[in-house]
């Protein structure tokens, strides 16, 4: 795959956070290409989240040089190239989830015709019809999570950065957004970079899951996943998505962390 | 190495506070200063006319404490601290007696669900009385009250203010406190087969104490704000009160003395606000607040 | 069901029920109202101290346009003092949140300016202004109003989530909207809470800044010049008027954070 179509290229990446701090992140070098589902996977501390922030031009790294879509993070972030998730949904309490998914839109000056279609959309999407109205604190966990997806995909960005989007919630709710997640990500050919802890999400998502170890965060191997497209509750239960685990859960291993 | 880093921050950050104090007192000293020549120079009258009776220099302000106030007389500062001392007296009972009776007052509203819908309206509405309109009558009037022949002291009588302002803040944050109290925990404690009297003690209050600590400085202040304006009225000479309308009649001929009793009481406000803050420290230990 | 179990919040109640809340209220106010009638002048109470409702409502009737008079002065001292100091303070916390370094630098000593009994200061703005005028009291209600403002709205717009600053960040909106989308509106229930405490502070402010001498029209003055005649029923009238503009500002202040923060939970939970 050649450096002009990969959405995300980074060039030995490192990042050090205050005088001679912790080593958050250490020549990272990482090419995602178009269409593809990244899952970062680590112990806590090996600068998972540091790396998607890096990506998004939310954290600035000490050396190294990070393109995404062919242009600078800082360029791509102006131009608004990717959303984001967190794994708070972080909505704004004053607004209601209608409010809160054309937020974007409202910032990038759609009107308000655009925003209300769209809107509509992404409820039925998230399937969340009839809680357009509700305010946050109305919704569960699960719920506000989805609301926080449709905001991110609101303006339709090519790149979707997840933090975590799933680790607060439980793991009935985790594995049916996972499936959601699968189909918007099918549906809208978009490419998923996404922080996990979890070894069966990570192997279940991705295209490629990308193993990482702390102090200094670096990425110690890359599994491909090779399990069909698209993916079902039986795929977990698919001899090949174990013997998957197992290589990745033998990565991390042999990448230092303790599990 | 980590510890020795930890030490040299510390006495750096120290260096940093006391470096920003010290640019504060100059900031104030350069704005008054400023403010004074530029509406003395230009001669504005807007919003008022500055001269030496209006805005006396800094320096006279603090000179002035350390002035006898007729010859031969000891320094106004001595003066100023047996004053502050005696009003500081009157603040203390007040904020004891307040603070115990909000204490209690919001331990039963937050206990007794009725009393939350029938009193805690009355609650916020007493504090919308004008403090110095009851003043002069709780002063004066329990100047007259005796009982089995004892009269309350003047001091006390002016502690009985501070208390009315102090208990407020700590009644409504003593409710919100015990109610703050993690469901769970709770659970935890039932499953103890804990009586309520054990879940009050061992729970609730220790997780009300950051509550109530943030009511203890907010009452704090408002103690001494009701012993100076309790000896307003009360005709009681020996508080900072006293010195107020004493000084308020000659501000004509000697201004900078009506500051410098300000200056004493702003200082005694915050005394009383950081010994609660020390105190704080020393009793809840909580995550520092997350601010962006 | 004991009463801790309320701070969960609950689902909008419907009429009868709201109403039906109020009814300890009025039971109190029903009791009370009794004693002070009957109870405290059969303990023995001296007229002094408390002189029976009855008379302080007579008394009210007999000087009630003067008292009215009086507590629309006072009154709008207060409320130029609480426009005046709310609306700086406000502006200033936007300008110390805008640049941090100075604000984090400020903040304990703002903390501290909170600490000082600035009710003492009401002979100087008196001697600034002049005795009459009723800038003297406007100014001494805006100094008591502003600090609190300040401290808790810079707080408010400052204790937001980092992601939620993050999240702007991803949209590359500029430090203006930040603070119009994200740190304004959590903001409000802070400043909520202090314009409702301002609200009693500027009525104090006013009353006070009297008692060192205003217009003899004023509130403060007729209670002091009621107390020195003894004529206790008028000095208890004069309170009254004081306390029903006091719980009147607030009252209009907490209806207002009712519809500013009809999104906000504790709006609905009906509590307090």
């Amino acid at each position: 795959m050649s450096t002009s179509e990969a959405v995300v290229s980074a060039r030995s990446i490192s990042k050090t956070f205050g005088k001679g701090g912790v080593n958050a992140l250490q020549d990272i070098d990482l090419e995602v290409g178009q269409g593809e589902f990244i899952s970062l996977i680590g112990p806590s501390g090996c600068g998972k989240s540091t790396l998607l922030r890096v990506i998004g031009d939310l954290v600035e790294p000490s050396s190294g040089e990070i393109l995404v879509n062919g242009k600078s993070a800082h360029r791509a972030r102006l131009d608004r190239d990717y959303g984001i998730v967190f794994q708070a949904a972080v909505l704004y309490d004053w607004r209601t989830v209608a409010k809160n998914i054309a937020l974007p839109l409202e910032l990038m000056g759609y009107d308000r015709a655009t925003r209300a279609g769209r809107v509509r959309e992404l409820l039925h999407l998230m399937e969340l019809d009839g809680f357009e109205k509700h305010y946050p604190w109305q919704l569960s966990g699960g719920m506000q999570q989805r609301v926080s997806i449709a905001r991110a995909l609101s303006f339709s960005p090519a790149l979707l950065l997840m933090d975590e989007p799933f680790g607060a919630l439980d793991e009935m709710t985790r594995e049916r957004l996972n499936v959601e997640l699968l189909r918007i990500w099918a549906e809208l050919g978009s490419t998923v970079i996404f922080v996990t802890h979890s070894i069966s999400e990570a192997v279940y998502l991705s295209t490629r899951v990308v193993v990482m170890s702390p102090r200094p965060g670096r990425i110690t191997s890359v599994v491909p996943i090779d399990l069909p497209q698209p993916r079902t509750f039986e795929t977990r239960e698919d001899p090949r998505f174990f013997e998957l685990v197992t290589q990745v859960r033998e990565a991390l291993h042999a990448g230092g962390a303790e599990l | 190495m980590w510890d020795a880093l930890r030490v040299t921050s510390r006495i750096g950050s120290a260096a940093a506070r006391i470096a920003v104090l010290v640019l504060v007192l100059l900031g104030l000293w350069a704005l008054w200063e400023g403010y004074r020549a530029l509406w003395e120079e230009t001669g504005w009258t807007r919003p008022f006319r500055v001269n030496a009776t209006t805005m006396p220099h800094l320096h006279d302000i603090v000179g002035a404490l350390f002035d006898p106030l007729r010859e031969g007389e000891p320094l106004l500062a001595r003066f100023m601290l047996d004053a502050a001392l005696f009003t500081a007296k009157e603040a203390a009972v007040g904020f004891a007696i307040g603070a115990a009776i909000g204490f209690l007052l919001g331990a039963l509203i937050a206990r007794f669900a009725v009393l939350q819908r029938g009193v805690m309206p009355y609650i916020i509405a007493s504090q919308t009385i004008p403090i110095l309109a009851i003043a002069p009558i709780v002063v004066v009037g329990l100047g007259n009250v005796s009982i089995l022949g004892w009269t309350p002291k003047d001091w006390m009588r002016v502690a009985v203010i501070a208390a009315y302002l102090t208990f407020f803040p700590v009644t409504v944050n003593t409710v919100r406190g015990l109610r703050s109290a993690d469901p769970a925990a709770v659970e935890l404690m039932e499953s103890y087969a804990a009586g309520e009297w054990a879940v009050f003690w061992k729970l609730r209050v220790p997780a009300s104490l950051p509550y109530l600590f943030s009511a203890f400085k907010v009452a704090a202040t408002a103690s001494v704000v009701g012993a100076v304006i309790g000896e307003l009225p009360s005709s009681i000479q020996s508080g900072l009160g006293g010195w107020i309308i004493n000084f308020n009649q000659y501000y004509a001929l000697d201004p900078e003395n009506l500051w410098a009793v300000n200056l004493v009481a702003a200082l005694l406000g915050i005394s009383f606000f950081l010994v609660v803050v020390l105190v704080e420290k020393l009793v809840v230990h909580r995550p520092p607040e997350i601010l962006v | 069901m004991n009463a801790y179990a309320q701070a969960a919040p609950r689902a909008e109640r419907p009429w009868g029920r709201r109403l039906r809340g109020w009814v300890p209220a009025l039971v109190v106010l029903g009791l009370g109202l009794a004693a002070w009638e009957w109870l405290l002048p059969a303990l023995g109470v001296e007229r002094y101290l408390l002189p029976p409702l009855s008379d302080v409502l007579q008394a009210f009737w007999d000087d009630r346009s003067e008292l009215l008079e009086a507590g629309w002065i006072t009154f709008k001292e207060a409320l130029g003092g609480f426009v005046l100091g709310c609306s700086l303070a406000f502006v200033l916390a936007l300008v110390l949140a805008r640049w941090r370094p100075f604000g984090n630098a400020l903040m304990p000593y703002m903390i501290a300016a909170n600490a000082v009994p600035i009710v003492a200061f009401a002979p100087i703005t008196n001697a600034w202004f002049g005795t009459l005028s009723p800038w003297s009291k406007i100014v001494i209600a805006a100094v008591l109003c502003f600090f609190p403002v300040l401290v808790n709205t810079l707080r408010g717009l400052t204790s937001v989530r980092p992601e939620s600053i993050e999240l702007m960040r991803s949209y590359a909106v500029p430090q203006r909207v930040v603070f119009r989308r994200v740190r304004i509106p959590n903001s409000l229930p802070f400043v909520f809470s202090a314009l409702k405490i301002a609200s009693v502070l500027a009525m104090i402010g006013a009353v006070v800044g009297d008692y060192f001498g205003g217009s003899t029209d004023a509130l403060g003055v007729k209670v002091v010049s009621a107390v020195s005649v003894a004529q206790y029923e008028t000095a208890w009238a004069a309170i009254l008027v004081a306390s029903m503009l006091g719980i009147a500002f607030y009252g209009v202040v907490a209806f207002a954070e009712r519809l500013a923060l009809s999104w906000h939970p504790s709006t609905r939970a009906g509590n307090e």
